[in-house]
Order: structure tokens, then C-alpha cells, then sequence
């Protein structure tokens, strides 16, 4: 196959995995809508029985009841979306010869295996698994994207500027777009998590996951998406170093990263900070997510500076 | 009343209290995050990739800008008020570590303490019945304790176990980084430079203050001891896009330099972005190319006297590029020129010449000339690349005025004010120069500060107890209490604890009672 005939397969299998994660949205809603009143097995609490039963496994068990059919469909949807999103963004990379993420398009494509894969991860790992309340958001997020990105900021496979030649463009924008699909399950779980506060201080049942273990699995998340932005922002340093002679410059692109990574970090220190603790840590959290989006599209669209590179 | 000095001091310590709370350190950090905004979105001096975007800027708001170069607005990470929130930021943040270095130091060789009264209230407590005597259910809990990695140490018929001490070394590991990075990036600010200079093919820069077009020294750059180090350009190579949508972007740069320092071995090197010459701690950055087109004027008289390569500007990515030639020696009158060079010249839709690709494909050279008295003679400094055209007279009319060259073509003036050949063109590229002798340590001051904050987020440490008594009629059988700690304020951590005690009753034979009321939604309340 040549250049072109990937270029095209990539575009198309774009255009599938948009259809797909519709679907994934609607039957994640579907599982939301009809879910019964929550069962409510927190964490660690476990069925007061035998020793066998009182393992992970017995947690599992409580799990797997909970999950419905529509649930189940769901979450096999996304699986499939992703795996056609890594063959479109496998196809890009043949078509344009390089790695696959080099413009907005392309982050947008990547961003969204990022989104889809932490979110599949996270709602398996025992801690974080109350994420699995905003997978409709999370499929309807990784669609959003990819329609943006095909229509608003699509550009042709292409070679690499010289500027851009580095094997760090690997590793600094790989670890920013792997850090930003935590940040949007992180930043879905903590909007969920403010609703459940609301619904909470007001009498009557409340479905779904408390907002306590909801706060949890957010703060799970940020507590490794915040080293890999650290690592995606010093990996950043040392390119620009060895490409513009300087480490830190306070281009616009460095300045909201820094931006970024100071709200995260104080959102971290507020969640060890009595009276902070909670409904306030939360919204620094979600600022430091406007932060990390306003990198992404200001900054790349109407600030520019050194990072122009987003071929739109 | 107490007594002047004394009430300064009790205000003293209020104030640093005040300070180094963990309170402070997020308000300072939210202000951080606030201040460093109106720097992303003005025009900023010493910072743009655009270095006349602040001219620019107060051109178009001539009222408003100067009300925001007061407030410091177009320098933000040089202002007095940027630097006064992160300087209270570390200090704050040192009041604060510095203590915890102090309880590090006694924290690291004490054992751990005894469990405190009502175990089974801590998270994951509960009681188990185990159907053994005291002494194996003590080894029993002991081995189970150790195969999860907690070292318990026996007290009695209580164990005491712990694990992730190391999470706080990380923890003071991460803050002192800043610290380190603060000393790293002030010393390359206080010692380093940065200079550009404009390099044509088959010439040499030595790098010393007067050959660079612009140099940045710091307050204290040792201007006369920096790196002796000669730069020959033999040539620069471009390629570019040839098809398709992106067809004329740049897809590599190549300068092949030979270099030496001080006299001594001649090295070559290619030099390409992302790929400095890198000479000692000093850097030169392969930044920007261009063309200089070559001509030779000979005046009315016959003599030629102008000969040579002249840097012209790019001004866009067409590469087509703007100069000026000055002759001040022709006679009998002085001339000038001003120069459109187009590496692939095409006929524009409208008539006009444009450049089509930035590769010289089929390069014109577009001259107008002017006579008159250049102003050179009275020793006023002049922009190499302006023509001041006021006090000049163009030669032809304005149908003929414009003429445009092909390599190796010649144009005779009018009025027997002589000749201008195009002999060709040269290239030259952009360096960009820069020492900073302080790299090293923020790059150390990086590693720190990134090994520090995954090992204190990631580790967690926590303190689990188990308490043994007699169980069961005859003593043939034992009741287990334990519970556990997070030794830290975050709520995950707490879950990490419960899961670790679910493990370890998990793994003991008998019957397990949790404690439903156990601390489970509550982080740690004390401070630690």
C-alpha cells in the first residue's frame, strides 16, 4: 500500500470510530438511565462471610451484578472504537512517515485513544472504579473530538518541519496527551462528583456513586496524571533547550503549561488542607483542566508563539 | 503592656506561622497561576517569538499602553510583583519542609509507636477469631504481615508494622528541588548570554562581542573571557515539500560548518535544528536561513565599485526576501538599490512578479535604483537595510524604473550612471548563541523534582496494627484487632490502608467481624 491509500484508510477509519462511539454513548446512557438504585458496595466494605468471599474476588462478584446488559455493550463499543482509533492513528502514521501526532488533528485522533483507553483502565482498577459513571461523557467526549478534529482541524498526512524533527516530539507530546486523557476522565469524575454534592445536601434517595467515592477516584487519577504533565513539561524544557538554546522561555504554550501544573499542584496541596478539602480542592482541580484545554486551542489558534505548529 | 520589642516578635512569629501554613502555599499558588496569565496574552519584551510585537502593540493602543508598561504588563516574569509571589511562595514552602527535614531525620530511626487505644475504629479494623492459640496466632499475623511487605516488629501480643517511609524523603525531595531549580536558573540568568548573528556561505564568525547583529549579556557575563570558538559556513543545504497540500514547507536544514576553538584543530560538523554545535557550554543554534544575492556595479566611469553578497530578509515562507545595496563610491552620482530577490519567480495572477516556491528554482532578482546623496558621508549611523529614499531621485521612469535579472544578467542605468550585474546568490543562515552555565543544575533540580513527587504520590505510607488476646473458653483459640493509618492528609490513601488490612485478614484462617463504623470516609485528622 502507498502513502495515499493509508492516508485514506486512517480517514475513514476516523469517520468509523465516530459512528462507534455514538453508539458507545448511547448504550452507556441507556445504562445510566435504567441502573437501579444504588447497591452501594464501598470500598474495602466486604460481605461478612468466608474467607474466600471475602476477597477482591467477592467485590468482583457485587461488580458484576451491578453490570447490566446495556453497560456491557457499552463498554465493548468503546473497546471497539478504540481499537479501530489506534488503526486510523497506526494508518496516519504510515501514510505521513513519522510518528502520529505532530498537529492538532492528529492530537485530537491520539488525545481521544488516550481519553478512551485511560477511562477502560481506570473503571477496571479497584480504586478508580466509580469512574464507570461518566463513561457516557467519556464516549460522548472521544466522538466530539474526532468530529472536531475531521472537520474543523483536519490537515493532510505530511512529512515533518525540521523544527520538529526530534525523537522529543515523541516523548514530550506523547506523555502531554497521555496526561490530558487522565485529566478529562479526572475532570469528568470531579463535575460529577460537585452534582452528587449538590443532589446530597438535599433529602432524598441518591443514585449512583457518593460523591466521597467519586472524590476518591478523582483524586486517584490526578495523583498520576500530575507526574506524568510534570514529566511532559520537563521533557518539553529539555527539547526546547536543545532547539532554541533555552529551557524555559515563557512562551505562551510554557506559560499555561505552567498554569496547568500550578493549579494541579494546588489542587493537590488544598486536598490536604482542612477547609479546602472537598467542593473548593475540586474546582482547582477542573481549573486546571480549563487550563490544560486553553493550551490546546487558545494558545494554538489565537495566541500563538513558538508552538505554532498546528498546521490549521 | 508588653514591652515594643517583645510585641514586634510575638508579630514576627504570627506572621511566619501564618506563612508557612499549608493554607497560604495554596492561595500563593492560585495567585501564582492568576499572575502569570496577562504574560500569556500581551506581548511580552525579551519573551515574544516576535520581537516588535510590543512596538507593535503600542502603535495600535497608544493610550492604553503606557498605562500597561506602568504596571509592568509587557515584562510580567521580570516584574516586581510576579517575583514577590513565587519569592513568598518558597519561602513559605521552605518554613514549611525545613521542620519536616528536622521530623525526617528523627522520624527515619524511630521505631513505630504502639496502637493507639481503639484499634478497631481505624481503617479496615475489625476483629477476627482465630482457631489457634495466642503465639501462633501472633506468627501467624506476623508471616502474613511480612509477606505483604510490612516489617512488623512484636511487642507483647502487639504487632506494629509499617511501610513507605520512603514517601516523605520524596516529599521534601520534591519542595527542595525548587529550591535547586531556583539556584539554577538564577545563575544562568546573573552569568549567561545570548547573542544572533547572520553567517553567508564562505565566511567566518569568531565568536566575540563585536561580530554578533545582536548580543544579550547578563549582569555578570564575563564578556571578555567567552568561549573562543570560530564558525566557518561552507554551505547550507534546504529541502522542501515538492507535492501536495503541503508543498513548500521546510522538511530539512542542513549548515556543514567547519569549526575550531582558539586557533587550535579544525573540526566539520553539520549543524541542523534540534542538532546544536555544541562547544564546551557554549551552543549555536542553527535558527534561520535566507538568500544573498551577489552583484557587481561598475559607475559612470567604468570603475566597479561594488562587488559582493548582500543579506536579504526573508519575508515570508516563499522565501521571497527584501534588501538593500548601497554605493556611495559611484560616480558621478551615488547609488543605491532596492532589491526583491525571488528563488522561483512567477508572473502573479494580477502582473506581478511573487516568489511561487522558497527553493531557487527560477530566481529573478527585481532591482529599482536610486541617485542622490546617500547621507552616509556625515557619519550618522544608518539602517543597513532601510533606504531612506526622500532625498533620491529614481533612475527611469516609472514603467522602466523596476528591472528584473536572471543569474548572470546585466542592466545598463540611464543617463551613463553605469551598470549592475546579478552574478549569482549565496546563502546564509541564522545562529543563535547561548551560554548558560546553570542548565546543568535545573536539569538536576528536574530529575529531583520529578523522582521526589512520583515516589511521594505513588508510595504510600501507612501504619497497620494488630492487637492478640486469648479467645475462646480454654485459650485454644485467639481474637485479632487491627486497623490500620494512612500516615498522609489524601483520601486515596486511606482506601490504599483499608485494602492492605482486607488483605492481611483475608489471608489469616477464621471468622472476620469488620467494623462497620471504622474510619473509612474520614481522612486523618491529625496533623502528621
Amino acid at each position: 500500500m502507498d502513502a495515499s491509500t493509508y492516508a485514506l484508510a486512517s480517514d475513514r477509519l476516523v469517520l468509523f470510530s465516530i459512528a462507534v462511539f455514538a453508539l458507545a454513548m448511547l448504550a452507556l446512557a441507556v445504562a445510566r438511565a435504567t441502573r437501579p438504585a444504588d447497591v452501594g458496595v464501598p470500598v474495602g466494605v466486604v460481605v461478612e462471610a468466608t474467607v474466600a468471599a471475602r476477597t477482591s474476588a467477592g467485590v468482583a462478584l457485587a461488580e458484576r451484578g451491578r453490570s447490566s446488559l446495556s453497560e456491557r455493550t457499552g463498554t465493548n463499543l468503546l473497546v471497539l472504537g478504540l481499537v479501530l482509533t489506534i488503526a486510523a492513528a497506526t494508518t496516519r502514521g504510515l501514510a505521513a512517515g513519522r510518528t502520529p501526532w505532530a498537529n492538532m488533528y492528529e492530537f485530537t485522533l491520539v488525545g481521544s485513544i488516550a481519553l478512551v483507553l485511560s477511562f477502560l483502565v481506570l473503571s477496571r482498577h479497584q480504586r478508580t472504579q466509580p469512574v464507570r459513571a461518566v463513561g457516557v461523557w467519556v464516549a460522548a467526549a472521544a466522538a466530539l473530538f474526532l468530529g472536531l478534529g475531521l472537520t474543523v482541524l483536519y490537515v493532510p498526512a505530511a512529512g515533518l518541519i525540521p523544527v520538529l524533527d526530534s525523537a522529543w516530539l515523541v516523548i514530550h507530546v506523547a506523555a502531554a496527551i497521555v496526561a490530558g486523557g487522565l485529566f478529562t476522565v479526572g475532570a469528568a469524575t470531579t463535575v460529577l462528583q460537585l452534582i452528587r454534592l449538590r443532589q446530597e445536601r438535599s433529602p432524598g434517595p441518591v443514585r449512583g456513586a457518593s460523591a466521597a467515592r467519586l472524590e476518591r477516584a478523582a483524586q486517584s487519577i490526578y495523583t498520576v496524571a500530575f507526574p506524568i504533565w510534570t514529566f511532559a513539561v520537563l521533557a518539553g524544557a529539555i527539547w526546547a533547550e536543545n532547539s532554541w538554546g533555552r529551557y524555559w522561555g515563557w512562551d505562551p504554550k510554557e506559560t499555561w503549561a505552567f498554569i496547568t501544573w500550578v493549579c494541579y499542584a494546588a489542587y493537590l496541596h488544598a486536598q490536604a488542607t482542612a477547609g479546602w478539602r472537598g467542593r473548593r480542592a475540586s474546582w482547582l482541580a477542573l481549573a486546571g483542566y480549563a487550563a490544560f484545554w486553553f493550551n490546546f486551542v487558545g494558545v494554538n489558534l489565537w495566541v500563538g508563539g513558538l508552538h505554532s505548529y498546528s498546521g490549521v | 503592656m508588653l514591652p515594643h520589642r517583645v510585641r514586634t516578635l510575638t508579630l514576627l512569629v504570627w506572621a511566619w506561622r501564618r506563612l508557612t501554613t499549608m493554607r497560604t502555599a495554596v492561595v500563593l499558588l492560585i495567585l501564582l497561576s492568576l499572575t502569570a496569565i496577562p504574560g500569556s496574552l500581551l506581548p511580552q519584551r525579551n519573551v515574544a517569538s516576535n520581537p516588535f510585537a510590543v512596538t507593535a502593540f503600542f502603535n495600535d493602543h497608544p493610550r492604553l499602553a503606557p498605562v500597561l508598561d506602568r504596571l509592568g504588563l509587557f515584562d510580567v516574569y521580570a516584574s516586581s510583583w510576579f517575583a514577590a509571589v513565587y519569592l513568598l511562595l518558597m519561602v513559605s514552602m521552605t518554613g514549611c519542609v525545613l521542620p519536616r527535614c528536622v521530623a525526617l531525620w528523627r522520624d527515619m530511626r524511630s521505631p513505630t509507636p504502639p496502637a493507639p487505644a481503639r484499634l478497631a475504629e481505624l481503617a479496615g479494623g475489625r476483629r477476627i477469631e482465630m482457631p489457634v492459640p495466642v503465639p501462633e496466632a501472633i506468627a501467624a499475623v506476623s508471616l502474613r504481615m511480612r509477606e505483604q511487605g510490612l516489617k512488623p516488629r512484636t511487642h507483647g501480643n502487639e504487632l506494629r508494622a509499617e511501610r513507605g517511609r520512603v514517601r516523605e524523603l520524596g516529599n521534601v525531595a520534591f519542595h527542595l528541588s525548587l529550591l535547586v531549580l531556583l539556584v539554577g536558573v538564577a545563575l544562568g540568568k546573573l552569568t549567561g548570554y545570548e547573542g544572533r548573528v547572520v553567517v553567508m556561505e564562505d565566511t567566518t564568525f569568531t565568536n566575540t562581542v563585536s561580530q554578533y547583529d545582536e548580543f544579550t549579556p547578563s549582569v555578570w557575563t564575563d564578556i571578555d573571557g567567552i568561549a573562543p570558538v570560530s564558525v566557518s559556513l561552507d554551505r547550507f543545504d534546504a529541502t522542501f515539500e515538492t507535492a501536495g497540500q503541503a508543498r513548500g514547507e521546510p522538511r530539512s536544514f542542513e549548515a556543514m560548518v567547519r569549526w575550531s576553538v582558539a586557533g587550535g584543530e579544525e573540526r566539520r560538523r553539520v549543524i541542523r535544528p534540534n542538532q546544536p554545535l555544541d562547544v564546551g557550554e557554549t551552543k549555536f543554534f542553527l535558527t534561520g536561513h535566507g538568500y544573498a544575492p551577489r552583484i557587481t556595479v561598475r559607475d559612470g566611469t567604468g570603475q566597479t565599485v561594488y562587488s559582493g553578497a548582500t543579506v536579504f530578509y526573508p519575508s515570508d515562507s516563499t522565501f521571497a526576501s527584501d534588501g538593500v545595496v548601497k554605493v556611495p563610491d559611484a560616480r558621478p552620482g551615488q547609488l543605491a538599490f532596492q532589491g526583491l530577490f525571488l528563488p522561483t519567480a512567477v508572473r502573479g495572477s494580477n502582473g506581478v512578479p511573487l516568489s511561487e516556491f522558497p527553493a531557487p528554482v527560477n530566481p529573478r532578482l527585481l532591482l529599482t535604483a536610486w541617485t542622490g546623496d546617500l547621507g552616509l558621508d556625515d557619519g550618522e549611523a544608518q539602517n543597513v537595510g532601510f533606504l531612506d529614499t526622500s532625498g533620491l531621485t529614481r533612475v527611469g521612469d516609472a514603467a522602466t524604473s523596476r528591472q528584473t535579472l536572471a543569474v548572470g544578467e546585466s542592466v545598463v542605468l540611464p543617463d551613463g550612471l553605469g551598470r549592475v550585474t546579478f552574478d549569482g546568490y549565496d546563502r546564509f543562515v541564522n545562529f543563535q548563541v547561548a551560554y548558560d552555565p546553570g542548565k546543568e543544575i535545573s536539569l538536576v533540580a528536574g530529575l529531583m523534582l520529578l523522582l521526589g513527587l512520583i515516589v511521594s504520590l505513588v508510595v504510600p505510607r501507612r501504619r497497620v496494627w494488630a492487637h492478640v488476646e486469648r479467645g475462646g473458653p480454654d485459650g485454644s483459640a485467639s481474637v485479632v484487632t487491627m486497623g490500620g493509618r494512612a500516615m498522609s492528609r489524601r483520601l486515596s490513601d486511606v482506601d490504599r490502608v483499608v485494602r492492605d488490612v482486607d488483605r492481611l485478614a483475608a489471608s489469616l484462617p477464621g471468622v472476620s467481624h469488620p467494623n462497620t463504623r471504622a474510619d473509612r470516609d474520614q481522612p486523618l485528622k491529625e496533623k502528621v
